[in-house]
């Protein structure tokens, strides 16, 4: 398929995103035979619309990093894509419902790296020695399909749902804390909606990390200096409405918050 | 009702005994109550102190919102443990004395003075509270398939099996219990994890809701007895050979063998 096909699926997805319209998925009628591959070619086109009209790319983002979400999507490896500049909400800050279709929250870690990490054969262990801090977040979700409703090709294409993020202020070295043991609870107007400990995260949050940057050097790119990270969700994701208070709470890393707006 | 109490009593020390699972009571009888169940809790427990056995502590259940949802009930249950629950940490569970076990990551606690309700609060359990220590609950049910309601499972004495104290005692003003992480792994792979609050908030919380509960009857938390608190994520099914350790924030880690 000529990149120009690639393109115009991503203008389809950006239009969406713009449009705050949710859409058919790829896979249903545009390009039934879409791929993996191909479907992070049209997530290459996306991002570089986004790039020509001047956002900045924060980091890179992990998704389907718990055994369930796997399980379900049937796949054995994680997937990535970028959180930009115009994404980001204060802490205690708030969520203009308007902007976004059917948004939900999850809470994770986030890694701001230290240096530059190049797979293959990154370990977990290579890179908790290449981050600078760890800190907590919120991340918004919002894939631009009807109702979630996508194949794996669909949600990488989709730059796999990003949508918003909420990064705590208290960083931590990660030499601090036992990652895998930190606990966390998504709270939404005082009730907890759910909880789960770094584990989660595909037994570890530098794990994640660690095959980002493997996955990553397939196509000879790499994790860079300066990049945070959101390494994918210890909990589900909740679905948010009008007038919600959502708290993060992260033992060792302190909380985020934020409000819904109209 | 007291020979029906005694009736019921004798067939699930039998299924104890024979390793067989029989129908759950509430199938015979719907309308047995809460009360009536502990009823024929206490009177299997009686019969086994005057066998020599010993009550070390208490356990409490269905501390999740997901488990009392399963069960249509909006309060956690008890039961009690004894010191033939005990296993060692590290140690092993003969597949040959439990009918259909599963196993549940917990905080433990010991404490250090007597709690008796009513109007236990948290303050309280903290301040009764000697050390706590991660747990492991090998849970079973002596009613055929798990097939229980709340009056069977609260009669079975809460499902209790055994129980295995790990880690490193940790004083409770070192540790905020509502965010402690807990990862359960089984034969070295992850089988979830979970957190402090999925136990009503706060492990704290359902003990101060125990010693409450246990005035109802009466019955206080002793001076060094042990407190399984509730678990901390779903329970596992374990068969023979399978290997379980449960690690946690700040207080070590607790395994066991079938």
């Amino acid at each position: 398929m000529p990149n120009q096909e690639y393109k115009k699926i991503a203008e389809y997805l950006v239009d969406a995103e713009v449009g705050k319209r949710e859409v058919i998925k790829v896979t249903a009628e545009i390009k039934p035979d879409l791929t993996v591959e191909e479907g992070y070619l049209v997530q290459k086109e996306l991002v570089g619309i986004k790039l020509a009209e001047g956002r900045r790319i924060v980091g890179p983002k992990m998704g389907l990093t718990s055994q369930a979400k796997m399980k379900q999507m049937k796949v054995d490896e994680p997937i990535y894509g970028y959180v930009f500049d115009y994404m980001l909400i204060e802490d205690g800050g708030s969520l203009p419902l308007h902007e976004l279709i059917h948004p939900k929250v999850e809470a994770e870690i986030a890694f701001l790296i230290g240096e530059d990490i190049t797979g293959p054969g990154v370990t977990g262990a290579h890179v908790l020695a290449k981050t600078e801090y760890v800190l907590p977040a919120l991340e918004i979700i919002d894939s631009r399909y009807e109702n979630f409703n996508f194949t794996l090709p669909d949600v990488i294409a989709d730059n796999a749902s990003t949508s918003r993020v909420v990064f705590g202020t208290s960083l931590k070295k990660p030499e601090q804390l036992e990652l895998d043991l930190i606990g966390a609870t998504l709270s939404i107007n005082g009730e907890i909606k759910d909880l789960g400990a770094g584990a989660a995260v595909l037994g570890h949050p530098a794990n994640s990390i660690a095959m980002l940057a493997n996955m990553l050097a397939r196509k000879g790119e790499k994790v860079r200096k300066g990049d945070v990270i959101l390494t994918g969700a210890l909990t589900g994701a909740s679905m948010l409405t009008v007038g919600d208070f959502v708290s993060g709470k992260f033992d060792g890393l302190g909380e985020v918050t934020f409000t819904v707006k109209e | 009702m007291g020979p029906k109490i005694k009736h019921y009593a004798a067939q699930l020390s039998v299924a104890e005994l024979s390793g067989i699972g029989v129908l759950p009571i509430t199938s015979d009888n719907a309308e047995i109550t809460i009360e009536e169940a502990y009823q024929i809790q206490l009177e299997n427990i009686k019969r086994k102190v005057g066998n020599g056995q010993k009550i070390v502590g208490k356990k409490i259940g269905l501390t999740s919102l997901a488990m009392q949802r399963l069960l249509g009930v909006d309060e956690p249950d008890y039961g009690h443990l004894l010191d033939s629950m005990v296993v060692e940490n590290g140690g092993k569970v003969l597949i040959e004395k439990v009918l259909q076990p599963k196993v549940e990551a917990e905080i433990a606690f010991v404490l250090k003075e007597e709690l008796r309700g009513p109007n236990v609060t948290g303050i309280d359990v903290i301040k009764a509270t000697d050390y706590i220590v991660p747990a492991l609950e090998i849970v079973d049910s002596r009613i055929k398939d798990w097939k229980i309601k709340l009056p069977d499972t609260v009669a079975d004495n809460a499902s209790s099996g055994f129980y295995v104290l790990g880690g490193k005692p940790a004083r409770l003003s070192e540790i905020d219990l509502e965010l402690i992480g807990m990862v359960l792994t089984k034969n070295g792979e992850v089988s979830n994890t979970g957190v402090g609050a999925a136990a009503l908030g706060n492990p704290i919380n359902c003990v101060a809701w125990l010693a409450n509960r246990l005035a109802d009857f009466d019955i206080s938390l002793k001076k060094g007895e042990v407190i399984l608190s509730g678990a901390l994520s779903a329970a596992v099914e374990a068969q023979a050979g399978d290997s379980f350790t449960a690690r946690f924030a700040h207080i070590g880690h607790v395994s066991v063998h079938f």
